[in-house]
Formats: structure tokens, sequence, C-alpha cells
């Protein structure tokens, strides 16, 4: 039996046992465990040959997405263990609510890992469907009059999305059902990939159109973002880490497997155009937002909604170098701002406020924070060594070779957002330590642990993974 | 020649669409409620009938759980809730009549437009079914939009998962998964929304959605 069924059964049965838990601490470890061990049987992936069956598959694109995933949320988990025992301290939270935070995180968990490897349309929509349900209750939780209008607002509109996109599923069985016939292999993505040659083309494009829309709400790319920063800002940081880091991931993987069905048919129409467009907007909407940030979280979301952009830019122009650029960025993206968020907690919780004005001199109050939360900005803006570069440098040079006009917008969206996170990060990290401070008492080793793996991506990525990508990059047409 | 079977699917569906435009309109909570109910009373029977003509038993089990969680449960909860934070005397200003039928027609105009050219290889029945449970959906979105009340709100959320239930119903040997997910999410989604209703009653004394969005995380 493949490693994937315990992956994915794990966290449903932690979320399980989490909710009868009762000590807040014991139910923090008990998350660390099972995250922990996710992790380590999402590793024997490796050790097995790639296969689907009529519930799962794994393949050479969802198999970096699922080990990603544990990864992120086991460190996740860790800084979540730490971060919690806070703001119990400050009585921001109440045990009760930690019991229901820490079911919610391994509900969450399982939502992400099921739509990930499930082999059927109508059971990855139910997924995602899941995940929108879990985090709107998680950013409710402080039950502050902000956070309950962020989460309706979550709610709404994503709800609307994940409308859209089952209307788009449902035309995906209306196309493929004449070729293949009534049930289930209709909707299974293995079967769907063998027969999509036959499918009329014209319901296929229409079908596209609504689940590029659905699931672009829950990618967060403009005009449909409006739910993101709010969520981003109102909920506990370390869901801010989990949404950034994974919760658009999925979002975009459930695009991008519709892409490739649309790539393999030949007929369809050609998503670049749409694709580019809404990454444009993107990544120009949110490079002019970042300057008007006041708040650290916000900020951070917005930069979100940028690199999101970047990455469907990046699958918009297609081809093995872009698609390659993507699939490198997307990977990047999630450990970089997830570890962005693991320090902005403890700064939020060292400072007692989000505001960016009233946070100054990181680096000398607080040295170890301060550097890493430096060098995560460095590395999310795109510079030497780090592996955001390398997507991004990728993705730059390929477009000019091929289409030097669209370069340009591209290249400058990108310079815009730069110029915003330089200015910030000095104000943050750099002058006269002012206002409130207290010390740390987190642990700072997931920050860490997240940008040398960033770092060793920049400079050295290892073989397999390159395989993989360059599968999937040619897939993806 | 047109059968029976044909002829009746096309009139429920059209019950359904017509019950949408009626919604766009209501001002009164209670009114809105109980249009709800009949569309989902026709949305019941539409999905009884497709199971019907297509000779597929598991149709009469999305139409059991349509009767039973939207035409009985949620009107009935919705309606306690309305009472229970005295609200029910709010009249909402939505569009007038005139303006609510124009910007209607137009959208089901639009999705006629969008669905017919394009699926021209599937049955005749398919593809009505398609093009009214896209007006269905467009017009719940309508409504979510002019809208400022949460309980309205909701309402419009629960007509657009309507036109999705018509939608999969219409397209032959959908399997069933997606149906008991429908009503699934449904529920999920109305628990949530129920506890958002009672905090939001909690911490701002109203429902009007306008009020609630001056608050913004940088008003400070």
């Amino acid at each position: 039996m493949s490693p994937i069924y315990g992956i994915v059964a794990l966290p449903l049965l932690a979320g399980g046992v989490l909710a009868l838990v009762p000590g807040y601490r014991l139910g923090a470890w008990l998350n660390v465990a099972a995250s922990g061990l996710t992790l380590l049987l999402s590793l024997l992936l490796f050790a097995r040959e790639p296969g689907a069956d009529a519930l799962f598959v794994v393949d050479a694109f969802n198999i970096y997405l699922v080990v990603l995933t544990c990864f992120v949320g086991f460190t996740t988990s860790i800084f979540s263990a730490t971060y919690i025992g806070h703001e119990i301290a400050v009585g921001k939270l109440k045990p009760l609510n930690l019991r229901f935070y820490h079911a919610m995180y391994q509900a969450f968990m399982f939502t992400m890992l099921l739509a990930l490897s499930a082999n059927n349309l109508g059971v990855m929509w139910v997924a995602v469907e899941g995940a929108t349900l879990t985090t709107v209750l998680m950013v409710s939780l402080y039950r502050t009059a902000e956070s309950i209008e962020a989460a309706w607002k979550y709610f709404i509109l994503c709800g609307v999305g994940i409308a859209l996109a089952l209307f788009g599923t449902i035309l995906m069985y209306l196309a493929a059902q004449p070729v293949m016939g009534p049930g289930m292999a209709a909707m299974t993505w293995t079967e769907l990939m063998r027969f999509v040659a036959k499918v009329d083309p014209a319901i296929l494009n229409l079908a596209f159109v609504f689940l590029l829309v659905g699931y672009g709400t829950k990618v967060g790319l403009a005009p449909l973002h409006a739910w993101l920063p709010d969520a981003h800002a109102e909920g506990p940081t370390p869901i801010s880490a989990v949404l950034s880091g994974l919760l658009l991931n999925v979002a975009l993987y459930a695009v991008l497997r519709f892409k490739m069905l649309l790539a393999a048919n030949g007929a369809a129409l050609s998503p670049g155009p749409l694709m580019v467009t809404m990454g444009l907007a993107s990544l120009t909407l949110a490079g002019f937002m970042l300057y008007r940030r006041r708040d650290i979280k916000r900020f951070f979301a917005y930069s979100s909604i940028e690199h999101m952009g970047i990455i469907t830019f990046a699958f918009g122009m297609g081809g093995p170098l872009a698609n390659f650029a993507g699939l490198l960025h997307m990977a990047m993206h999630s450990l970089t701002k997830s570890a962005i968020f693991y320090a902005v907690g403890h700064v939020t919780q060292a400072k007692g406020t989000q505001a960016i004005d009233k946070i100054r001199g990181l680096t000398i109050s607080h040295p170890a924070l301060g550097w890493g939360l430096l060098v995560g900005v460095v590395a999310i803006a795109g510079l030497p060594p780090f592996g955001i570069f390398m997507s991004e440098f990728l993705l730059i040079t390929s477009t000019f070779a091929r289409e030097p006009l669209l370069a340009l917008p591209l290249t400058a969206g990108v310079l815009l957002a730069f110029g915003a996170l330089v200015l910030r990060v000095q104000q943050l990290c750099f002058g006269e330590a002012e206002g409130e401070s207290q010390p740390i008492h987190g642990s700072l080793v997931p920050l860490y642990a997240h940008l040398g793996l960033v770092l060793v991506a920049g400079v050295w990525l290892p073989g397999p993974l390159v395989a993989w990508f360059q599968t999937v990059a040619h897939l993806l047409g | 020649m047109h059968d029976l079977g044909y002829d009746a699917a096309h009139l429920l569906g059209a019950v359904v669409l017509l019950m949408s435009f009626a919604l766009l309109y209501q001002r009164r909570l209670f009114a809105l409620l109980h249009v709800f109910t009949a569309q989902a009373l026709a949305l019941s029977a539409a999905a009884a009938w497709q199971g019907y003509i297509q000779h597929a038993p598991h149709l009469y089990v999305t139409a059991l759980l349509t009767l039973g969680l939207k035409a009985i449960v949620m009107p009935v909860a919705l309606h306690r809730i309305v009472v229970k934070l005295n609200i029910h005397r709010t009249i909402e200003p939505a569009l007038s009549v005139g303006l609510t039928m124009l910007a209607g027609v137009s959208l089901v105009t639009l999705s006629i437009l969008l669905v017919m050219p394009v699926t021209e290889s599937a049955s005749a029945l398919t593809r009505e079914d398609l093009a009214l449970s896209l007006s269905v959906v467009l017009l719940g979105l309508l409504m979510m939009i002019t809208r400022r009340n949460a309980v309205s709100q909701v309402v419009g959320f629960m007509s657009i998962e309507n036109g999705l239930i018509l939608a999969a119903v219409g397209v032959a040997g959908m399997p069933l998964i997606v149906e008991m997910s429908i009503a699934f999410s449904v529920m999920v989604a109305f628990i949530v929304f129920g506890i958002f209703l009672f905090h939001i009653r909690e911490r701002f004394d109203t429902l009007d959605m306008q009020k609630i969005e001056s608050f913004r995380g940088e008003s400070h």
C-alpha cells in the first residue's frame, strides 16, 4: 500500500484526537508529533515508484508539493507551539480556543494533502472547500471585530470562488462524459489525461475560465485578492504562515492540473494570455500597494500576492524554462514566506504591535531575530544567492528572449516590490530601538532551517528535483 | 416532437430560475426566506424528475437531501435566527423591481449566449439545463452584491448552490459524490454562517455588513 494513505489519514486522526485533548501544552506537542510523523511518512514517497489508483495519484508534479506541505506543516507546528504559549500568557487566547485551534490545524493539513493527492476532480474540490472552512474558523479565532470582518470577507469571496470552481468542474465532466461514458472515470485525473485529446475543446475552454476564476480567487490573484491581506493580518501568525506557504500553492496546483488537461487536448484555447494578464495585474497592484501598508502582516500578505502574480505569469508564459522557473518559485516562495511569518510572529509578540512605524532597530534589540527577518526579506526580494533569485532570473531572461514587451512590465513590477521591501526592512531592522521590547521565548530554529534550505536551493538543486521539474514543465505545455 | 420528460424538466428548471428573480427584489427577510423555500422545493422536484427520466436512483437521494436541508432545515433555522436577533422588521434597500428585472434579464441572456454555442455536442436537455443553472448562479451573485444584510447574503450564497445542484443533476451520470459533497458543504457552511451571525451580532449590534466593513485593519 502506498504511504500516501497514511499521509492523508494521519492528520485526520490527529485532528480527531486533538479535539479531545484538554491541556493546551499537551495539545501543542501532540500537534508537533503528528506533523513530524506525517513528514516522515511523506519521505517514504521517495522510496517508491510513483503511481496512481482509484483514490490517489502520486506523480512528479505533486510529490514535491506533498513533501513541501508536510515540511512546512511540521516547522509551523513547532513555531505555533512556542507562539501560542505567549498568546495564552498575555490572555489573548483561552485554552478552549486552542483545543479547537489544534484540531483545525490538523484538519487543515488533511484537506491540503487530500487536495494535492486526490485522483479525482470532485474529491479535490471537496478538499479545497474544506480547507476554506477550516481556515475561516482559524482566522476568526481571536473573536475581535477585525478578525470576524476578515473571516466574513474571506468566506464570502472564497465561497463564491469555490462555487464557480464547482461549476467549472461540472462543465469538465460534461465535456469528458460523451467520450468516456458516464461514471467515475470521467472525473479521474489519470483517466482524463488519457482521453482528453478526443474531448470537445469548446466546453473545455468554458470550463477552464470558470476554474481559473474560481480557484484563482483562492490563489489571491487580482482583482479577486481582497480577502487575502485581511485574512493574513487578523488571524494567528502560524495561520498566516500556512495560508501563504501552503494554501495559495494548493489552489494554484488545482489550476495547473486543469491547464495540463488543456495542454494535452491540443485544440483548446491557450490559457497563457489569461494567466499572464492576471499575473501581471496582481504583480503591479501588489507592488504599488506595498508602499502604503502600515501593518507588518498586511505588508507581507501583499508580498504574497506579488509572488503569486509572478508564478502565475510564469505558467502563463509556458515553455520548459518559464514553467521550470514557476515550479521552483512556488517551492522557494513557500519556504521563504513562511519563514518571514515566523519572524514576524516573534516580532509582533516582542513589540506588542503590528504597526510598522512602531517597530524600529530590531537588529539591535533582538539580534538573532532581526537578522533572520532581514535575511528573509533579502531572499524574498529576489537577491542572490537565494533560491528566489534563481527562479526570477530564469523567468525574466526567458521572457526577454521570447516576448521582450512582456518582460518590461514584469521587470518593473519586480523592481517596484523590491523597492518597497528594501525601504521597509531598513526601518524595521536598523536605527535606534524604540518602544516596548520584550525578550522572545520562541525557538528560531524553524526560521533558520527554512532560510538555510532557500540558500542551498539558490546554490545547488538536487538532481531528482530538477528531473521532476523538467517532466512537469513539459506536461504543462 | 418533445416528450413529457423534456417538457417537465424544462418547466421545473424554469421555476427555479423564476424564484431567483423573485429573490432579487424581496425587501423583507421573511418574504426572502419564503421565496428561498419555494426555490428549494422546485429544485428538489427537478432533481427527482431528472432521476426518473435518467433512470438514476441516486438523484432521488439528492432530491431528498435538497428537500430536507434546503426546504426545511435551513429556512426554519434562519427564521429562528431572524426572530431571535429581532431583525424581522428590517426593510432592506434592494434594487427597484424594474432595474432588477433589467439586470436579471441581461444576465440570463448572457448565460444563454455563453452556454448554447459551446455545448452543441451535448443533448438539448443538458444544454438548456446548464443555461438555466448558470443563470441561477449569476442571479445569486447579483443578489450577494446588492444586499447588505448578512442573512440576505447567506440566502444569496445558498441560491448559488441551488444553481450548482441544478447543473449537476442535469448532466447525465454525474457521480453521486459531487451532490453529496454539495449538500454536505452547504450544511457546514450553514454552521459557519450561523456562528458568524451570532458573533457579528454580539460584537457590532448589527447585521448590516456596510457598517461592519468600515472596520479596517489600518484605520489607526
